[in-house]
């Protein structure tokens, strides 16, 4: 039971509570007007569009007619397509390998600027910046730092004599996959690593102290003190890292558009491209539904890392 | 736990050199004594200088190249390509005044700007009635939030397609400023979730025996003591959103519509052998405005970052 008092008329007058006041003092009624406008937004564009997809997949909708159910279909046709495959061993190598090394170059990264450095601050910041530009735009410079004829690397390497001919960083098979992932290794790194720096500075230095009395090397800091108490902070890291390399779009649509001959074509590019480019929506949205699994899959493996961490803890892990 | 984190970046900050002003401080020297200069050479200051030219040579390459003269560009024998003695500003000029770049900046500035607004406020009041109403049902609604940060828009873009031609927002501002709070409320109500827990519970409560209602509460106390969660989600949304590709290549299809990023992809490029000068200077100015927020609000990203990862 609520009551609503008037501040005007108190204390002298109580009155019952109106319906209108109980629209506004009630927790659960006051909840769902704080939630209306969130809950619209992700409930249209969002929830919805979800459902969609899915349904789309069932059809063969194309753009600007909406398609009838047809079961399957569009995965049998996708089972059987050998783009749709190599677009699958592209994805699953792009995102193992650039996660890889993301990890480890920017788990090395935070140990380095958790030591103590003159301009700490100001290095850090300048650590961030690959992170901080829009991703297309980075983008075009490795674009033109790879270019066939003009690209400086080559020009470097050939000046040093380690080569006699310019490298064809986007125009060979293996080389453009190269090239894509190094690009994604070079964006993601920031963000791995000030994340991990922001939990290892949570470490205190004098478990450090106490190991080294001990007599611990190195590397027995680091596997028996450093690394167990970043479990949680990597576990969520890494998902999210794995998560964005995975559904990657914009690197390679900017860098190769597939190219060449599919060879890096992930997934969400060639759902692009079958959906939007070759108008037929039904095809593109099987592709990206079965983005999902993975995605689950990537998203239970953090959570179960997590769940770990909270009984190391005593429960408590914020 | 970001709360810390920001009042300790900021402890950093303000005292760069770290400990050697704060003696009392627990970061006392420890055990660097341990450590000689040829030996910190070696494993600390070379690996990260490495490191850091490899990661900011793009950014040099993309200014160098957007100042060089087109004979030098191409021409990397004659001239040292790593340095340039006559800078000129004829890419620049040609982008500004010869193609539509400015309306495309205006274009992403404006889009950016209304989409994190809406976000802002609506998670503003969906991270308080989560954290603070505890109504029936509120910690499965933050779960739904978190899971919904994880829903890329790659697989979304599809579908969403042909929701914003059914709505009939195809191919205006309001495809990208509607949708683009998709990924910007889960972000933030996750963020400020966080911060709002970090507000004293007895400070409410002060109010509401004093008679304050919900929202004056809201309002008044809860979000003066926010504002460093209000601009570490603002300016994190604005960069999503400045960032943000797929959905702004899939519904504007009119040039004067576009933003920085799909323009650059899509209306610039073209056939010319020297379009790289030009092609550059757009990616330069279009990451300036990003690069100056960030400028000036550093610890604020990182503590974004962090605290939408740690809670």
């Amino acid at each position: 039971m609520t009551i609503a008092i008037d501040q005007k008329r108190a204390p002298t007058a109580f009155r019952e509570a109106t319906t209108w006041d109980q629209l506004k003092t009630n927790r659960n009624w006051l909840a769902i007007w704080f939630m209306l406008p969130a809950a619209a937004f992700l409930i249209l564009f969002l929830a919805y569009p979800l459902g969609l997809g899915v349904w789309l997949s069932f059809t063969d909708a194309r753009i600007g007619r909406s398609g009838i159910f047809v079961g399957l279909e569009n995965y049998e046709w996708l089972w059987d397509d050998s783009t749709f495959w190599l677009s699958v061993f592209n994805t699953l190598l792009y995102t193992s390998v650039a996660s890889i090394i993301k990890f480890a170059v920017g788990l090395y990264l935070a140990l380095l600027l958790n030591e103590r450095l003159p301009f700490k601050a100001i290095i850090r910041a300048l650590v961030l910046v690959p992170f901080i530009v829009p991703t297309v735009l980075s983008a075009i410079a490795f674009w033109w730092l790879f270019d066939p004829q003009f690209s400086i690397i080559s020009w470097s390497l050939r000046k040093m004599g380690l080569i006699t001919e310019n490298i064809n960083f986007l125009g060979d098979i293996w080389n453009a996959r190269w090239s894509v992932i190094f690009a994604n290794i070079w964006r993601g790194v920031p963000f791995v690593a000030i994340t991990l720096l922001a939990g290892l500075q949570t470490v205190s230095p004098s478990l450090y102290e106490a190991a080294t009395i001990d007599g611990a090397t190195n590397w027995q800091r680091f596997r028996y003190i450093t690394y167990p108490l970043l479990t949680p902070i990597i576990a969520v890291v890494m998902t999210f890292s794995v998560l964005f390399t995975f559904t990657d779009f914009q690197l390679i649509w900017v860098m190769t558009r597939g190219g060449p001959v599919n060879a890096t074509h992930l997934m969400a590019t060639l759902s692009y491209q079958r959906a939007i480019l070759g108008g037929q929506l039904g095809e593109g949205a099987a592709i990206s539904t079965a983005m999902i699994p993975f995605l689950l899959c990537a998203i239970l493996v953090s959570w179960f890392g997590l769940q770990r961490r909270k009984w190391q803890q005593g429960g408590d892990n914020d | 736990m970001t709360d810390t984190l920001a009042t300790k970046a900021a402890q950093l900050a303000t005292n760069p050199k770290g400990v050697l002003g704060a003696a009392a401080d627990d970061y006392s020297d420890g055990m660097s004594y341990l450590n000689n200069l040829p030996r910190r050479l070696v494993t600390l200051y070379l690996p990260l200088s490495i490191i850091l030219l490899v990661l900011l040579f793009p950014f040099y390459w993309m200014a160098l190249t957007s100042i060089k003269p087109d004979a030098q560009l191409l021409d990397l024998d004659t001239y040292s390509p790593f340095w340039t003695w006559n800078p000129t500003f004829k890419h620049i000029y040609k982008l500004l005044f010869e193609t539509e770049y400015p309306v495309w900046l205006w274009n992403t500035m404006l889009v950016a700007t209304c989409a994190t607004a809406i976000s802002i406020v609506a998670s503003v009041l969906a991270a308080y009635a989560i954290v603070r109403l505890r109504y029936r049902g509120a910690q499965w609604v933050g779960g739904a939030i978190f899971l919904a940060y994880l829903v890329p828009p790659s697989i979304l873009f599809i579908p969403l397609s042909t929701v914003v031609f059914q709505y009939g927002l195809f191919d205006t501002p309001f495809a990208l400023i509607l949708t683009y709070p998709t990924i910007l409320i889960p972000f933030s109500t996750w963020l400020l979730m966080g911060y709002f827990k970090t507000i004293p519970f007895e400070l409410e409560e002060c109010a509401l025996i004093d008679g304050a209602s919900r929202w004056q509460i809201l309002v008044r106390i809860v979000l003066p003591l926010a504002i460093p969660g209000l601009i570490s989600a603002f300016i994190f949304c604005f960069t999503l959103c400045w960032n943000e590709f797929i959905y702004a290549l899939t519904f504007i299809s009119s040039t004067q519509y576009k933003t920085v990023p799909v323009a650059i992809v899509t209306a610039l490029v073209d056939g010319d052998i020297y379009r790289w000068g030009s092609l550059m200077a757009g990616a330069m100015i279009g990451s300036l405005p990003l690069v100056i927020l960030y400028a000036f609000f550093v610890e604020h990203y990182v503590s974004a970052m962090t605290g939408a990862v740690k809670e």
